[in-house]
Formats: C-alpha cells, sequence, structure tokens
C-alpha cells in the first residue's frame, strides 16, 4: 500500500467525538470539514471544524446516516479522507467501500473487517476458529417455541438474549429461567427489528458477576497488530457503560499478556487495519470473546490517558499507509484512569432522558472533558443525551476515582437533570474505590439514593444569589450608578430578596452601613463580610468562613455553585400576581349589549379561543373566547337577552393537568 | 490635576476630642431620626398594620429601584416642637424604574397624616426640589387632610402646592399620585392635579366632601364608596387612571407608570472619573473642630470629598480666607467656594465673584461649604469699601444659574451666609452639619453687641447702668441664641435640606449633583451693576 500524506478529513459525525477528532486534526495541520444537521446548526462540532456542510433535516436517517449527502459534502469541500467517528456510519462496512469507490480514504478497517465482526454470530465462528475463548450462543432464527426451550436448556440459565446487529444493550434480555423465556425472545425481536431492522437474535450463556472488559487494538497495513491494554467498563446502566477505566483492577500482568494475545489474534483473524477493540467477559480469571468494535471507542480516552498516546492520532497515521511508531509498538502504562460518562438524564426516574437548554457548563481544569455541548445547547430528542465524558488520570486509581469524582461534583451543570450524583456516588462508594465491579454492580445499588440530590446550603446559597443580583443591578444602574448600594442617610429596614428553593421560600435581607454588610437569613442575623461581588461570582465570609460562589442566572432562575454544593432556585417577585377573583374561568361580558349567539354547548369541549357567546353593542358583534382548553361547565344566559357590562356570560373549567406550560 | 493631601494626624488629642464631640452631636440628631422613622409609635403601627396596610416607608422602599439609594430630606422637620418630629411626611431624591424623582409620602400613623404648617413647608419644599431639578414627583398619599386645629397656619399657603401641580405639569415634569387611602377635602386634589392618579381598590377615599357633609349641604345620602372609591372613580368619574388590585399592585403600577415616561435627563454630566477619595471620609469627624472659634481647615474636607481628592486650586495666593477651585464629585465637574478662615475681606469677595462668574461661563455646578462669620468690619475695611465687595459677591451669588449646593458646616453668620448662597438664594439643596450654626451673628457677639447698646443708651440718658440686669441680659441672649443657632432648631424649621453627617457628604452630594442633571445646567453671563 502507498503512502499517503491526508490534507482535508470530513468527519461523518456529531457532538463530542467530531470535536475531539477535529482537534487531533489541528494538531497534525490537517484540514477539517463538519456536516451537521438543522438541529446541530450551532453545535460546537461545527465551530470546531474549518469547513461545514450542512445536511439538511434532523433525523439521523435524513442526516448523519445519509452516505449520499456525506460524499457528496466531501466532493464538495475536496476533502480527502473520512472519519466516522463512532455511531452512525461508522460499522457500516457498505459505506467504507462506497468511500473508496470515491477515491477516498475511510478512516477505520477494510470493508471486509467490519462486515466480519458486524454479525455476532459469523463474528463468533471466526474467533472460535482463530481458537480465541467464545460463550457459545444459539441462534433462534425459525426455531419453534419447543426447540427453542431445549437449545436454552442446552446452553443453560441464566440466559442473556442477544440481537445479532447493532449493538448499545438494544434487544438485549436477561432471562432467568424457562417460564421468561418466550416472551423475552419476542421482546428482544421486536427491539432488535425497530433498532436495526434486523430481528435475529441469539442465545448465550449469562455469566455473573462477570466484568466487561475489552482491549484495545491497533493494526497497520503492514501487518502489524498490537494491543494497548485493557479498559474495565463493567459499570452499567441498561447495558450501556457509564463508568470506564484503565487498566481493570481485576486483570494482573499474566491476564493482561492472555487476553491481548487474544485481541491481537481476533484482529489478524479479520486482517484488521486500524483501531479496534476486542470486548471479553472476564469471570474470574476465565474471559472470553464478547465482540469486536471496528472504530474508536467512546472510552478511548482512557487508553489514551495510561500510555500517553494519541489513538486518534494513529487511526490517521494508519490510514495514510504508515507503519506503526515505535512508542505505539512498545507501549507503557503510566498510571490509572478513569473516565465518567455524563448524561442528561432522571437515573431515579428509570434514566429516561431529559431534554432542555443547557444554560451553562463548566468543568474544574484537572479532568479532561471531551464534550460537544456548550452554553446555551439545546439537548434535544433527537440524539443522545450524553453531555460530555469526564476523565481523570492519577498515578493511582483511587486517586483517579475521586479526582473524577471531585471535578464531577464541582461542574456547574446549569438545565437538564443529569446523573452526576450517581457517577459521583459511585465513584466515591466503597464497593467501586475496592474494585469489586461487575455488570450487575448498578443493579445492586439504590439508584434513587444514588442519585439524590449532592448537599447544597440553600439559604447562604440564596444570599449569595441576592448580592450577585445586587451587584448586577448597581453595575447597570442608568443612574447614580457610582453611590454606594441601597444607601441611605437614615435606614428603615432591608432590601428584601424572597427565593424559592429547596427549602421552600427563602427571605433574605440585607444592607449595607457604614460598618459593612448586614443580613438576616430568613429572619436569621448572620455575621457577614462582603469581599467583592459580580454579577456571576461572590466573594464572601458567612459566620466566619470565607468561600467564592459562582453565580448564573437565566431569567428568574439562578444557580449558584460553591463548595457548599449547587442550588437552583428561583427569583421571586417583590410584586407577586394579585390573586385574580372572578372564579376561574368565567368569562365576562365586556360591555352593556345583546347576546346574538351561543356558539358552544354546556358540557362540550372547547380548545383555546373558541367563541363561546357573541354579544352585539353599539352595532359591533363581539366574541367571547374561551381562554383555556376546558369543559363549558355553564352559559347562564340565552340569545337576545340584554347584559351588563362584567355580567358572567359563561364558565369555562380548564380541562385537568392541560393548565401547565 | 493636582491632588490634595488630606493627611491628618487622626491619633492626635485634638482629632480624638473633635471626633469625641461630634459623634455626641451626630446621636442626638439620630435619636431624633429614629423618632421620625417610628411614625406615631407602636400602638397606631399595629393598628395600620392590622388593616394590612404598608408603612409609609415600605411603600417607598418598594417603589424605589432595588439597590439604589434613597437620600430622605428634611427629616427631623418639627423636631422638638408641638409637633412630632419628621412633620408626619416623608421626602426626598430617590430612583423608580430608572427616573430620579422626588417622592413625597404622609405618614398616616401620625395623627392620619395629617398635614400641619411643617408638613406644608416639606410639601412645598418637595415641590421646589421637582422643578427647579426637573424631577417628577410621586405622592404616596393616606392623609387625613389639614390639621383641623392648625388649619389657620396652613389653609392660605396651601394653595400654593395646588398651584405648584399645574405648573410642574406645565413643565412637562410628570407627577403621579398612588393613592392608598383616605384623600379627601382638599387631599382630593392630591390625586385630582396629579398627571397620573392610582387608587387602590377598596382603600382610597377621595371626595370633596364626605357622607355627613354631603348631608348637611344637600341632604343627600351616600356612601363613601359612591363618592370616592377606587373602582367609582376608576369606572365612573375617570378620576383613577389606574385601578390597583392592592397596595403592591399600585407600587408596581407607580414603577411601570415611571418606565414608560421615556424620560431623559437633561444634564450633561457624569463626565469625569468617579474614583473614590484617597483619604478615609470617617476621618471627616476629626476635621470639625470641637470649639466653634478655632478655624476649620477646608482643604482635608475637600481631599474627602471630592473624587480620587483632585483639586484645581483657583488663586491659592490671594484672598486666603476663602478656597475657590475645581473638583468633580461622583464624576460630575463642580466649582468649589469654602470659607477657609471665616471671614470675607474685599479680596475674598473679589476672588468669589469672579470664581461664580467663571462657573458660570462653563456651566459648573457650585458647591458652598459654609464657615462664615461675615464681612469683615472696621473703619479701614469700611473705607476700602467692603460693602461694595459685599454686594458684588451676593449679585454673583443671585444671579448665578448654575446649581449651588450649600453644606454648612460650621458657621454661617450675617451676610456671609447671603454670600454663601444661603436658603433665601434658592440652592437647589442645602445641607447642614450636626455642627453648622446659623444666626446673624454668634451669640456671645449679639448679647456683646446688644450690651454695648445698652450701656450707651443708659449713658446718653444720664442713666446708671445695672451691671447685675446686663449680666442676666447677655446671658440670656447667648443662650437663645446658642439654642437657636444649632443645626436641630433650623432644620426642625425647614430652614434647610436636612442635616447629614459629615462621613456622609460626597456620597449626599453625588447624588444631589446626580439630580440638578436631571434638568439643564447651564450658566449665564447676565448680571446686576457690579459697583466698582
Amino acid at each position: 500500500m502507498t503512502m499517503t500524506r491526508l490534507a482535508k478529513i470530513l468527519i461523518a459525525n456529531r457532538g463530542e467525538i467530531a470535536v475531539r477528532i477535529a482537534r487531533t486534526c489541528r494538531e497534525l495541520g490537517i484540514g477539517t470539514v463538519a456536516v451537521y444537521s438543522d438541529a446541530d446548526a450551532e453545535a460546537p462540532h461545527v465551530g470546531a471544524c474549518d469547513e461545514a456542510v450542512h445536511l439538511p433535516g434532523v433525523a439521523p436517517g435524513d442526516t448523519y446516516l445519509r452516505q449520499d449527502l456525506i460524499l457528496d459534502a466531501a466532493a464538495r469541500t475536496g476533502a480527502d479522507a473520512i472519519h466516522p467517528g463512532y455511531g452512525f456510519l461508522s460499522e457500516n462496512a457498505e459505506f467504507a467501500a462506497a468511500v473508496a469507490d470515491a477515491d477516498l480514504t475511510f478512516i477505520g478497517p477494510p470493508p471486509s473487517a467490519i462486515a466480519s465482526m458486524g454479525s455476532k454470530i459469523e463474528a463468533k465462528r471466526i474467533m472460535k476458529d482463530a481458537g480465541v475463548p467464545i460463550l457459545e450462543g444459539v441462534e433462534v432464527g425459525g426455531l419453534s417455541d419447543g426447540e427453542l426451550a431445549d437449545a436454552a436448556a442446552q446452553v443453560g440459565y441464566p440466559i442473556l438474549v442477544k440481537a445479532s446487529a447493532g449493538g448499545g444493550g438494544k434487544g438485549m434480555r436477561i432471562v432467568e429461567s424457562a417460564d421468561d423465556l418466550l416472551d423475552a425472545v419476542a421482546a428482544a425481536r421486536r427491539e432488535a427489528a425497530g433498532a436495526f431492522g434486523d430481528d435475529t437474535v441469539f442465545l448465550e450463556r449469562y455469566l455473573e458477576r462477570a466484568r466487561h472488559v475489552e482491549i484495545q487494538v491497533v493494526g497497520d497495513t503492514h501487518g502489524n497488530v498490537v494491543d494497548l491494554f485493557e479498559r474495565e467498563c463493567s459499570i452499567q446502566r441498561r447495558h450501556q457503560k457509564i463508568i470506564e477505566e484503565a487498566p481493570s483492577p481485576a486483570v494482573d500482568t499474566d491476564l493482561r499478556e492472555a487476553m491481548g494475545k487474544a485481541a491481537v489474534d481476533a484482529a489478524k483473524a479479520v486482517g484488521y487495519e486500524g483501531a479496534g477493540t476486542v470486548e471479553f467477559m472476564l469471570a474470574g480469571r476465565e474471559f472470553f470473546f464478547l465482540e469486536m468494535n471496528t472504530r474508536l471507542q467512546v472510552e478511548h480516552p482512557v487508553t489514551e490517558l495510561i500510555t500517553g498516546l494519541d489513538l486518534v492520532r494513529i487511526q490517521i497515521l494508519i490510514a495514510e499507509g504508515r507503519e506503526l511508531p515505535r512508542d505505539v509498538c512498545d507501549p507503557t502504562m503510566r498510571g490509572h484512569a478513569v473516565e465518567a460518562r455524563l448524561y442528561a438524564e432522571d437515573p431515579a426516574n428509570d434514566f429516561l432522558p431529559v431534554t432542555g437548554t443547557l444554560h451553562h457548563f463548566r468543568f474544574p481544569t484537572h479532568v479532561r472533558l471531551d464534550t460537544g455541548v456548550t452554553d446555551g445547547s439545546e439537548i434535544s430528542v433527537h440524539y443522545d443525551p450524553m453531555l460530555a465524558k469526564v476523565i481523570a488520570f492519577a498515578p493511582t486509581r483511587e486517586e483517579a476515582a475521586l479526582a473524577l469524582a471531585q471535578g464531577l461534583e464541582e461542574a456547574e451543570i446549569y438545565g437538564p437533570t443529569t446523573n452526576r450524583e450517581l457517577l459521583v456516588r459511585v465513584l466515591r462508594s466503597p464497593e467501586f474505590l475496592a474494585g469489586d465491579t461487575d455488570t450487575g454492580f448498578l443493579d445492586r445499588m439504590d439508584v434513587v439514593a444514588l442519585s439524590a440530590p449532592l448537599g447544597e446550603d440553600p439559604a447562604i446559597h440564596a444570599f449569595a444569589a441576592t448580592l450577585a443580583d445586587q451587584a448586577r443591578r448597581r453595575s447597570r444602574a442608568a443612574v447614580q450608578g457610582t453611590i454606594p448600594s441601597g444607601w441611605r442617610n437614615a435606614a428603615s429596614q432591608f432590601q428584601v430578596q424572597n427565593w424559592a428553593t429547596s427549602a421552600g421560600e427563602l427571605t433574605i435581607g440585607y444592607r449595607f452601613s457604614r460598618d459593612g454588610l448586614i443580613a438576616e437569613l430568613d429572619g436569621r442575623p448572620v455575621e457577614a463580610v462582603l469581599h467583592r461581588a459580580l454579577d456571576d461570582s461572590v466573594d464572601l465570609t458567612v459566620d466566619g468562613v470565607r468561600r467564592r460562589f459562582s453565580v448564573f442566572s437565566m431569567g428568574d432562575q439562578v444557580w449558584v455553585s460553591s463548595p457548599l454544593g449547587h442550588s437552583s432556585m428561583t427569583r421571586l417577585s417583590r410584586f407577586p400576581e394579585p390573586v385574580i377573583e372572578e372564579a376561574p374561568g368565567s368569562l365576562l361580558s365586556p360591555m352593556p349589549g345583546k347576546v346574538v349567539s351561543i356558539n358552544a354547548d354546556v358540557g362540550s369541549e372547547v380548545a383555546a379561543g373558541k367563541t363561546i357567546v357573541v354579544i352585539e353593542a353599539m352595532k359591533m358583534e363581539h366574541a367571547v373566547r374561551s381562554p383555556v382548553d376546558g369543559i363549558v361547565a355553564s352559559i347562564p344566559v340565552a340569545v337576545d337577552q340584554q347584559v351588563d357590562a362584567d355580567q358572567v356570560l359563561a364558565v369555562v373549567e380548564a380541562t385537568e393537568g392541560d393548565g401547565s406550560e | 490635576m493636582p491632588t490634595l493631601d488630606g493627611a491628618v494626624d487622626a491619633a492626635s488629642d485634638e482629632f480624638k476630642a473633635n471626633e469625641a464631640a461630634l459623634l455626641e452631636q451626630i446621636a442626638q440628631v439620630e435619636k431624633l431620626q429614629a423618632e421620625a422613622l417610628a411614625g406615631g409609635g407602636e400602638k397606631y403601627v399595629a393598628r395600620h398594620r392590622k388593616r394590612d396596610k404598608l408603612l409609609v416607608r415600605e411603600r417607598l422602599e418598594l417603589l424605589l429601584d432595588r439597590d439604589s439609594a434613597f437620600l430622605e430630606l428634611s427629616m427631623l422637620s418639627a423636631a422638638n416642637t408641638e409637633f412630632h418630629t419628621g412633620a408626619s411626611s416623608v421626602h426626598g431624591i430617590g430612583v423608580v424604574s430608572g427616573v430620579e424623582c422626588v417622592i413625597s409620602g404622609h405618614d398616616p400613623t401620625v395623627r392620619g397624616g395629617s398635614s400641619n404648617p411643617y408638613t406644608l413647608g416639606k410639601s412645598l419644599r418637595a415641590q421646589d426640589l421637582a422643578k427647579e431639578n426637573r424631577l417628577p414627583l410621586v405622592n404616596l398619599v393616606e392623609s387625613g387632610g389639614a390639621d383641623l386645629p392648625n388649619q389657620a397656619n396652613v389653609f392660605v399657603v396651601g394653595g400654593k402646592w395646588f398651584r405648584n401641580m399645574t405648573q410642574l405639569s406645565k413643565l412637562r415634569i410628570p407627577t403621579v399620585a398612588l393613592v392608598f387611602g383616605s384623600s379627601t377635602a382638599g387631599g382630593a386634589y392630591v390625586p385630582g392635579m396629579a398627571d397620573y392618579a392610582v387608587m387602590v381598590k377598596e382603600r382610597a377615599k377621595v371626595f370633596l366632601g364626605g357622607p355627613p357633609l354631603v348631608k348637611m349641604a344637600t341632604g343627600e345620602e351616600s356612601t363613601d364608596e359612591e363618592l370616592g372609591g377606587a373602582e367609582m372613580h376608576s369606572r365612573v368619574s375617570g378620576l383613577s387612571d389606574y385601578l390597583a388590585r392592592d397596595e403592591l399592585d399600585a407600587i408596581r403600577i407607580g414603577r411601570q407608570i415611571m418606565a414608560h415616561l421615556n424620560w431623559r435627563k437633561l444634564g450633561y454630566g457624569p463626565t469625569e472619573p468617579a474614583d473614590t477619595p484617597q483619604f478615609d471620609p470617617n476621618e471627616m469627624l476629626g476635621l470639625v473642630p470641637s470649639d466653634p472659634k478655632k478655624p476649620m481647615d477646608m482643604r482635608p474636607i475637600i481631599a474627602r470629598i471630592a473624587d480620587g481628592s483632585r483639586f484645581d486650586e483657583y488663586k491659592r495666593e490671594y484672598g486666603t480666607s476663602l478656597i475657590t477651585g475645581w473638583a468633580s464629585i461622583h464624576g460630575y465637574p463642580v466649582g468649589i467656594i469654602a470659607n477657609q478662615q471665616g471671614v470675607l475681606f474685599s479680596e475674598e469677595a473679589h476672588k468669589a465673584t469672579e470664581f461664580i462668574m467663571l462657573c458660570n461661563s462653563y456651566d459648573q455646578p457650585i458647591i458652598f461649604l459654609h464657615n462664615v462669620t461675615g464681612y469683615m468690619v472696621g473703619k479701614q475695611y469700611e473705607q476700602r469699601g467692603i460693602i461694595k465687595d459685599g454686594a458684588k459677591m451676593i449679585n454673583a451669588v443671585s444671579n448665578s444659574t448654575v446649581p449651588h449646593i450649600g453644606v454648612i458646616c460650621g458657621s454661617s453668620y450675617g451676610a456671609g451666609n447671603y454670600g454663601m448662597s444661603g436658603q433665601s438664594y434658592n440652592p437647589r439643596f442645602l445641607f447642614m452639619w450636626p455642627s453648622a450654626r446659623v444666626s446673624v451673628m454668634g451669640g456671645e457677639q449679639l448679647a456683646g453687641v446688644m450690651s454695648i447698646i445698652n450701656r450707651a443708651a443708659a449713658e446718653r440718658r444720664g442713666e446708671p447702668f445695672d451691671e447685675e440686669h446686663d449680666a442676666m441680659v447677655r446671658q440670656m441672649i447667648e443662650n437663645q441664641i446658642n439654642q437657636e443657632e444649632q443645626a436641630i432648631y433650623m432644620t426642625a424649621r425647614n430652614r434647610d435640606d436636612g442635616i447629614i453627617d459629615p462621613r456622609d457628604t460626597r456620597t449626599v452630594l453625588g447624588i444631589a449633583l446626580s439630580a440638578v442633571h436631571s434638568n439643564v445646567v447651564e450658566g449665564t453671563t447676565e448680571w446686576g451693576i457690579f459697583r466698582m
């Protein structure tokens, strides 16, 4: 194979991985092209690349999965290579072939290797032939119920039902006994069909207390294949990894050597070129081939941190036809790295994804942050809700885990609910720190308790937020901007701000005297010294302890972070809306007049804006409309009846639960 | 610009004695301020709250922009008189929806918020401040009207208040009335003459005559609500422009009105950096001699008022008992005239006249720092024309059109008070330090003069002079003058805009300067005849 120098790479992906690939390209002096859907028009990955091409639409099928559009984008921009990232088209052999046909370089393995590993059953067969240990599985296509039960008995319970195509936990079921087998297989098929368009599923032995350990391999076009040690990814929720680390606490040098050899054999068996990952289940010292991912893995940064290598760089070097550099062929482990995947999801609510605006997103600098979102990003239903990968590196596993927990705890994440609390608590748990991890780890934990809010002090945080508000108002004062805050020649009372916090409504009273700040938190006098207040940060001593508070405000929603934790609170107005006195839903006549028509029946459902009654006054007709979706409760007037101003014409009761906004 | 050296020896005995004396005077002022803040006392405050009403200062605080300043004026009006300290009202300069305005409110816990002669004096002054400085006027209304037993001292003069309201309106200075309660008879004209009237539902009561008076006059039976309820005025008479659901709603509407005025200040400032002085303002306390006979060094005082302590002194070596020069305060350029030695000679009068003319030429407001005992007397000075020179200075002060802001730091005696733009010269603002003394001359001098005149009269009549009686009369006069010249006595009689803590001088002047810049700040070149 000839050696080419890549000049411009199109990154056929989005989010953090696109940003991460662009970074290495920049470091190598290679131009970059982004592609983006409608929803990603303002996404960071677009800005991270030199050029960008729009893929009209939002759904992946219309955008990031459209091979034709991506090849067209490459042609349009003169890109000479395509990096598929992970997901989307990364493990699509047809696409890899199409890229080659277009005389472009595909940064990944040859199409044949992708195809071989794409089918789990096919992959296992190849592995078995190559002498790599596998768990025997049974494909269940075309079996009758009875045959299925027999096959299952042969594999032995508990059994894992898996989709043949795809991954990511979709179409996976654990079956404890024969009673649940048929339902589980049917469900797995449905899911597999929905997710991958292929309902082939198979059964295999389910290993209890097994760890997920995978080996990073890289192979060049000159026949060199080496392993870059293992990663353990046992902490999973719904079969998706959330905490990954390298090296594994369960792997010693001998085992590492054995697994590494198996992985290299596996890669060689399919003529692997590029970066790939061979996944194993590890139970005790027994390991079994699971699957091979023929692409860059989400959790690749932990390998990068322990080896000091840049895997994207290595991918590009291989794609350019170069031999693996010496440091790759002879890798060393420098320490321990732990990665956490931060998701916009609600662990306490069955890990359901959460959407919304991420208003503010800040991490301390001692952790590596691979992210594709930024302040103001919309977390939508269209794509994966992963906000970032956060990775810590330290000489020892415990130090790395605690550094990562600290980084996550300090992070300012103002917007959708995330799994941050869960991650922090898992990383600090004695079980995790003891290395006692397996894929059932989270199933044994109380997820609701793990995801409870971390500590905070709503009163002190409300106090800090009040002082930041104060600073903002003073700095923006249209007049008397240099006069001391809230100055009075004879003070009669505090400045008052009310907040709705996690601890209920709180009242902060404060004023600045000649001798400094005087304040009350919910009526409790506190000793306070204000060192500095800006609209987004406050340096404040309360009761003898000085802390820095960071404050972020979006409308009346305010977030405060400090060593005391994170708080979200709502600023309450000095002028609460006056209580509406009319019975809710009463429609009043706007003026004296005559009822000319009644356009709804009592008991009927009406939409907001629907005309209920029409009044004629001074030769003009006035439609009286329902302000809400609801049900007409009464119409106490009749056609031709004279009515006074403010007379009740109709009552509409808002539909239950529909009044929320 | 040069910087003043304001360093003082804060550890000296003299400094400490001065500080102690002034703190004692400040404590007396604060005691009276507390009386004003307490309103009508616990019983009436409790009754007011029981009716679910806000106190006047609570209404005021809610009306103001959060964290903005409020400079309460004439707070000790009526102190130590038959009336309550504060004269049952509150007024001052505050910021509402970004608009600087005069806010004036009745304190309904003090005799129902009724107006006595002191209250009227304050109300008229509030209108003056609004008119002279082009500041919108917001009235927080809840008053029983004139204090009837004192109607003779209120009724005729009070008419001016109505006239002022229409004049403000004509000058396109908005007036707003937020009516929280009773506002009847003459008081009905408060919303009646305001540009904007807001009435609180079921609380505002605005009519010329209540049910008993109507019954007396015409025999008609009526109710409060029919005669002057907020709903009636909002739906029927149209006297109310906004019907507020409750007090908070009225205040919210008041803020909304101010927000929509499309208000623009006409002054040019601030134009200079507003950095803080280089010296501690708390040291002001030691700079005021406890003995009025000792001179007050004004340079360290200016060094604690001026931005960055910068001061460009004009004619430093000429007429040295008066200091003139330019500085800025909270970014507003000003000329400063300060008495350094008390007495004014011809040179000082010349210097002041020229300086006032210069400030007018370049549209600079003038700050007067009083510590003046008068123009020099004596053969030599009369013969050199001290009267003509004093007249020049008074001519300049009288016809100057740039805003004058006075601070009476120590004495302000005799024609010196006039030359320094005393109250009769319509300064935009006039403040006193607790150490101020204002009269035609010091008590001892006045008593001594009286004694000499009496002795001469006795001699002319050939009668023996009763030394014992003379000593007694002298003491009486001295005591009387010493009491009447005190800051608290003068401020109680509305002879200024209020006593301020010397440490607050820079802040107070900053607010006052910002307020005067609501109007055009423009000097003149037109003067009366200067007697040469």
